[in-house]
């Protein structure tokens, strides 16, 4: 059964339609990256699959026991967190929010779930530092330690390597495909086709509407594919 | 300086305006942090000028000044968080637009009916004798509920103030809670404002988070070096302001700003060591 799927999805973006009948299902397992130019609605589908923006018309359906709230997520980074005073602690303790509803503190299961994840991420021996001294790489891991606390089975990225240096950004690739393989579904948005051709299972190509959804191997094949990746030359 | 505290413990209408200040700050030191992190500084301070509006219109018609108030100041507070969320305005100029218009209000008000009194100076820059028994009362009641709030919504307020988008996917009602937010932070405006002034409460919501952010390095910290700070620099402020004879709120303010200036120095040194 799908995790997600999205029968004749249409979305809006501020009065404009951004998402035009899209069609598409996530199985469990899947690495898929979601592909396009600037203002081609990615954005707004992947605010649409964390149910931060409803649907204009259309459905999006969960399966396989997936909740909304359990959707791991990592945002692009906001002003506010470049200067923000919080430990590594914190931060990953803070995607298990989820789970507590009105509990108001932290229960032992939950901070045993955030230490798993810190260790996961090999960031053990950075929790007592602060958020806003580590290098862009790091923080990565963090809000990706974050979103594992939140989440077993699925990760959405919005543009993960956005800011990064190159060794960074490959790190960073190497611990994304590490945890699809230890069975984490990722959905991730990049500006990257190239690499995102290299790391990925299936493609969704948006244009407003879908211009590809399949695996990377046809997408390399396609018209759409090889125009895209002919035209681009930095992978 | 021993007689100085002496002094200052014999005077009753000194005790009540520390004991509703010391409150104050604490809250208002507490929400600072969340406020000035998620750049909404500027919301403290168009919400006293609304404060000052309502009071002056509340002494013309002979009411209440805490019953009028406080309603008027937590609807412009949602009034004000709506415009910075949604933008068609800007953010920072509306608030500069409607903290403006209440002030003109409130002055225009005054001098139609009272004209320029020291009620209205009160008002503006503070008094420390504006605390009837009533008001220390009430100021007590808000100030504990909006301690009660804080600590026990804490772990939330800390995941919307660091990450809203993250917060809201995972479920959380980010709306309700900045509404909290600029709930308590209203009602802490209000409380705060016969003491500071309107034109100085602001600063007790900025002050002590900045200074806090000079050297801690995690939330947690923050929160609890701001509110120490905070309460630090109400307590000598009212000792300078005794001893020396100037008003209470411009003296807590000129503590502040020393205690910020320490402390920013401590934590350049700090990081220039590390560097």
């Amino acid at each position: 059964m799908a995790l997600i799927s999205c029968q004749n999805l249409t979305m809006r973006y501020e009065n404009q339609i951004a998402v035009d009948h899209v069609t598409f299902e996530i199985q469990p397992g899947d690495y898929l990256c979601i592909v396009g130019e600037n203002g081609s609605g990615k954005s707004t589908l992947l605010k649409g699959l964390l149910g931060l923006l409803p649907p204009a018309s259309g459905t999006i359906t969960y399966g396989d026991g997936l909740k909304r709230t359990m959707i791991g997520y990592l945002p692009q980074q906001t002003v506010v967190q470049k200067d923000f005073p919080a430990s590594v602690w914190e931060v990953v303790l803070s995607g298990c929010l989820n789970r507590r509803g009105l509990r108001p503190f932290y229960s032992p299961a939950e901070r045993q779930r955030a230490w798993k994840n810190v260790e996961r991420m090999d960031i053990a021996g950075l929790v007592k530092s602060c958020y806003r001294d580590l290098s862009g790489g790091q923080q990565q891991r963090v809000l990706l330690a974050r979103a594992l606390c939140a989440t077993e089975k699925l990760l959405l990225l919005d543009e993960p390597v956005t800011g990064l240096d190159p060794v960074a950004t490959s790190e960073l690739y190497g611990t994304i495909r590490k945890l699809n393989q230890e069975g984490v579904t990722i959905v991730m948005v990049s500006h990257d086709i190239n690499c995102s051709v290299h790391n990925a299972g299936k493609i969704l190509h948006m244009g407003t509407g879908m211009q590809f959804f399949g695996t990377a191997e046809d997408y390399c094949h396609s018209p759409l594919g090889q125009r895209f990746l002919g035209g681009e030359h930095h992978g | 300086m021993v007689e100085a505290l002496v002094g200052l413990f014999s005077y009753s209408f000194l005790v009540r305006a520390v004991i509703v200040g010391v409150l104050v700050s604490l809250c208002a030191a507490l929400l600072g942090v969340s406020l000035v992190l998620k750049r909404y500084s500027m919301i403290g301070d168009g919400l006293s000028h609304v404060g000052f509006g309502a009071l002056s219109v509340a002494l013309a018609l002979n009411l209440a000044p805490l019953a009028v108030s406080v309603p008027v100041v937590v609807l412009a507070a949602f009034l004000l968080l709506r415009l910075s969320e949604s933008s068609k305005i800007k953010g920072d100029a509306a608030i500069a637009l409607i903290a403006s218009s209440s002030l003109a209000v409130g002055v225009v008000v005054t001098s139609l009916t009272t004209g320029m009194n020291a009620d209205v100076n009160g008002y503006l820059f503070g008094s420390i004798l504006a605390m009837s028994d009533e008001d220390v009362a009430l100021s007590v009641a808000l100030s504990v509920v909006v301690l009660i709030l804080f600590c026990f919504f804490y772990n939330k307020i800390f995941a919307i103030t660091f990450d809203e988008a993250f917060a809201r996917a995972t479920g959380t009602n980010v709306g309700v809670y900045n509404m909290l937010i600029a709930l308590l932070t209203a009602l802490t405006i209000v409380v705060g404002m016969r003491v500071m002034g309107a034109m100085l409460i602001s600063s007790l919501i900025i002050f002590p988070a900045l200074t806090a952010m000079r050297i801690c390095r995690s939330f947690r910290g923050v929160v609890i070096l701001a509110a120490v700070v905070s309460v630090f620099c109400f307590f000598w402020g009212m000792v300078v302001s005794f001893a020396f004879s100037t008003p209470a709120g411009a003296s807590i303010v000129l503590v502040n700003l020393g205690t910020f200036l320490v402390f920013a120095l401590v934590g350049f040194c700090l990081k220039r060591r590390e560097a």
